[in-house]
């Protein structure tokens, strides 16, 4: 594994699976009396989010504090970023005050990697969402998530293997999309796109998965629909205009009780939120039996666990065997 | 004191997990792994020696313990897991009646987490019963420099308040850097330092043996280094 985690392409099999088989070791800690562990104790991470977040941010947070790490929280807003001081002027803060990891959300593209590869900080970074490029933790905890609900009550040491995943929304701007196709593909899931044709980014077919332009003809196949939330914004001209109008979305792209029905009884409906209900989820499928939404929250703080522990106890490389 | 030696790295690679409860002293099938690995180094405990050191340990702690009544076995991860589980068994035996038994995983607890790569986690399984109020017996395979008996003594402290804690182990071989002994020892085993303990169990290994190999390595540190140890 790599000192740091920037892309869901940047793990191997082997590697993915030793984060999934620790978070779901360090998932049995929510059910204890003392929810914390000694293990990153005087260790330093700096949650360094340039966008909004909640339950990124907030996940990352409770992670690294039930590691006994010392926390601290930097956004934008607030920060003499927004008095125009640059990545580079941040991060050099960030290393006078000794950051061990620097988890980092930002609104360009290859900000992450920017920061890990220019020598400005000695600390692991972890992606936590760049731009419309990748969030490789959301791709773990939503495989973690899967194998959970697919693979019985204890899944180590599985993969994904023959899985349909079928992800559906605005792939062109999503980098859940695509740190998921690099994830799942590694663990051996088929994955699907479906998107309207506008949707779909250029160079698509260089990614390891498949596209539709058709979510019904899909369904009956898949063992996972991740939808993926749709921004009403990008209807308007100014907006790009990728979609005439939020109705006719929701007509072809939304999940609604129809479409579920044609689901095989195991499958499961998945969504990395913040969702718009009725838009590209129905209620009423947000809410049911299905849904792994608040789930997906919670395995969020365990998969986080496991990568701010792999990168930051040892002192070297990892390795997959308990040596 | 010298850097510290590892005491519980696992030679054999990751285990199988969820394969070790249910497993019984002898009962595991040797078929497909047939003679298990080659020795190495010089024997000191054959299978029946384990085994009555195994019988002698259960009584003992039956007898310190006037009965199984509170009490509640632990396994460290590896080896100290199916051992756990045949002195379960053997109490069983004698007192008639079951005694909980779990495992405990130490890793996010060792004192050489920065020293040494990240591991992967073992095991943590707490009997439904739990420990509050118990008496906690740990059992290990071998008992070195204590550091283990230590990081577990801190998980045991957040997963509950055993009313008492003893430890038992199936090889003491001595070279303590922390105020630690056994109440339950198998085998006293004078060592020296370049020496390495090899714990074969059949439940991992496809069949019982306790080794102990002459190394090259001019400092334990070195040998643990090389991740090679087997305590």
């Amino acid at each position: 594994m790599n000192r740091h985690l920037l892309s869901g392409a940047d793990l191997s099999h082997a590697d993915a699976l030793l984060v999934l088989d620790t978070a779901e070791e360090l998932a049995q800690l929510a059910d204890r009396p003392i929810k914390k562990l000694p293990t990153l104790r005087g260790r330093t991470v700096v949650n360094l989010f340039f966008e909004d977040s909640t339950r990124t941010r907030i996940s990352f947070e409770a992670a690294a504090k039930r590691l006994s790490a010392d926390v601290i929280n930097f956004s934008a807003k607030g920060s003499s970023v927004s008095k125009g001081e640059s990545l580079k002027d941040t991060a050099l803060t960030l290393e006078a005050m000794g950051a061990d990891a620097v988890v980092v959300r930002h609104h360009a593209s290859g900000a992450p990697h920017r920061l890990a590869h220019s020598g400005w900080i000695r600390g692991s970074v972890v992606n936590a969402g760049d731009g419309t490029h990748e969030h490789p933790t959301q791709a773990l905890l939503d495989a973690f998530t899967m194998r959970r609900r697919l693979n019985g009550d204890r899944p180590l040491g599985t993969d994904l293997t023959g899985r349909r995943v079928t992800i559906v929304g605005d792939v062109l701007h999503s980098r859940v999309a695509r740190s998921n196709v690099l994830l799942l593909h590694t663990l051996g899931a088929e994955v699907t796109l479906v998107a309207p044709p506008t949707l779909l980014p250029v160079g698509i077919d260089a990614w390891p998965c498949t596209t539709s332009y058709d979510l019904d003809g899909e369904l009956a196949k898949s063992d996972v629909v991740m939808m993926l939330r749709v921004q009403r914004e990008r209807m308007t001209t100014e907006g790009g205009g990728f979609f005439p109008s939020a109705r006719e979305y929701s007509r072809r792209y939304g999940l609604d009780r129809r479409r579920v029905a044609v689901l095989p009884d195991h499958a499961i409906v998945m969504h990395p939120g913040p969702m718009n209900r009725g838009m590209e989820i129905a209620a009423e499928v947000a809410d049911s039996a299905r849904s792994t939404i608040v789930e997906q929250v919670t395995n969020g703080v365990s998969v986080r666990m496991a990568v701010l522990y792999l990168l930051l106890s040892g002192s070297t490389e990892i390795t997959e065997v308990t040596a | 004191m010298t850097p510290t030696p590892d005491l519980t790295a696992r030679a054999t690679g990751p285990v199988p997990v969820g394969s070790v409860p249910g497993h019984r002293a002898g009962s595991s099938s040797r078929a497909g792994q047939p003679g298990g690995p080659a020795t190495v180094g010089r024997p000191v405990l054959e299978a029946p020696d384990i085994g009555r050191a195994l019988t002698r340990i259960a009584h003992e702690i039956l007898e310190r313990n006037k009965g199984a009544g509170d009490l509640c076995l632990l396994g460290i991860p590896s080896r100290g897991v199916p051992l756990a589980y045949r002195l379960g068994a053997l109490i069983a035996q004698v007192e008639g009646s079951t005694v909980p038994v779990g495992a405990l995983d130490v890793t996010m607890y060792r004192d050489d987490l920065r020293l040494r790569p990240a591991r992967a986690l073992e095991h943590t399984e707490l009997p439904p019963e739990g420990v509050d109020g118990r008496t906690v017996v740990l059992v290990d395979d071998v008992l070195f420099s204590g550091r283990t008996i230590r990081a577990a003594l801190d998980a045991l402290g957040d997963l509950g308040r055993p009313r008492s804690v003893q430890l038992a182990v199936l090889v003491d071989r001595g070279h303590r850097e922390l105020p630690i002994r056994a109440d339950y020892v198998g085998k006293n085993l004078p060592t020296s330092m370049t020496e390495r303990v090899h714990v074969l169990l059949e439940e991992r290994d496809g069949r019982d043996a306790v080794t102990v190999e002459k190394t090259t390595a001019a400092t334990p540190a070195a040998a643990a280094r090389t991740g090679a140890d087997d305590e």
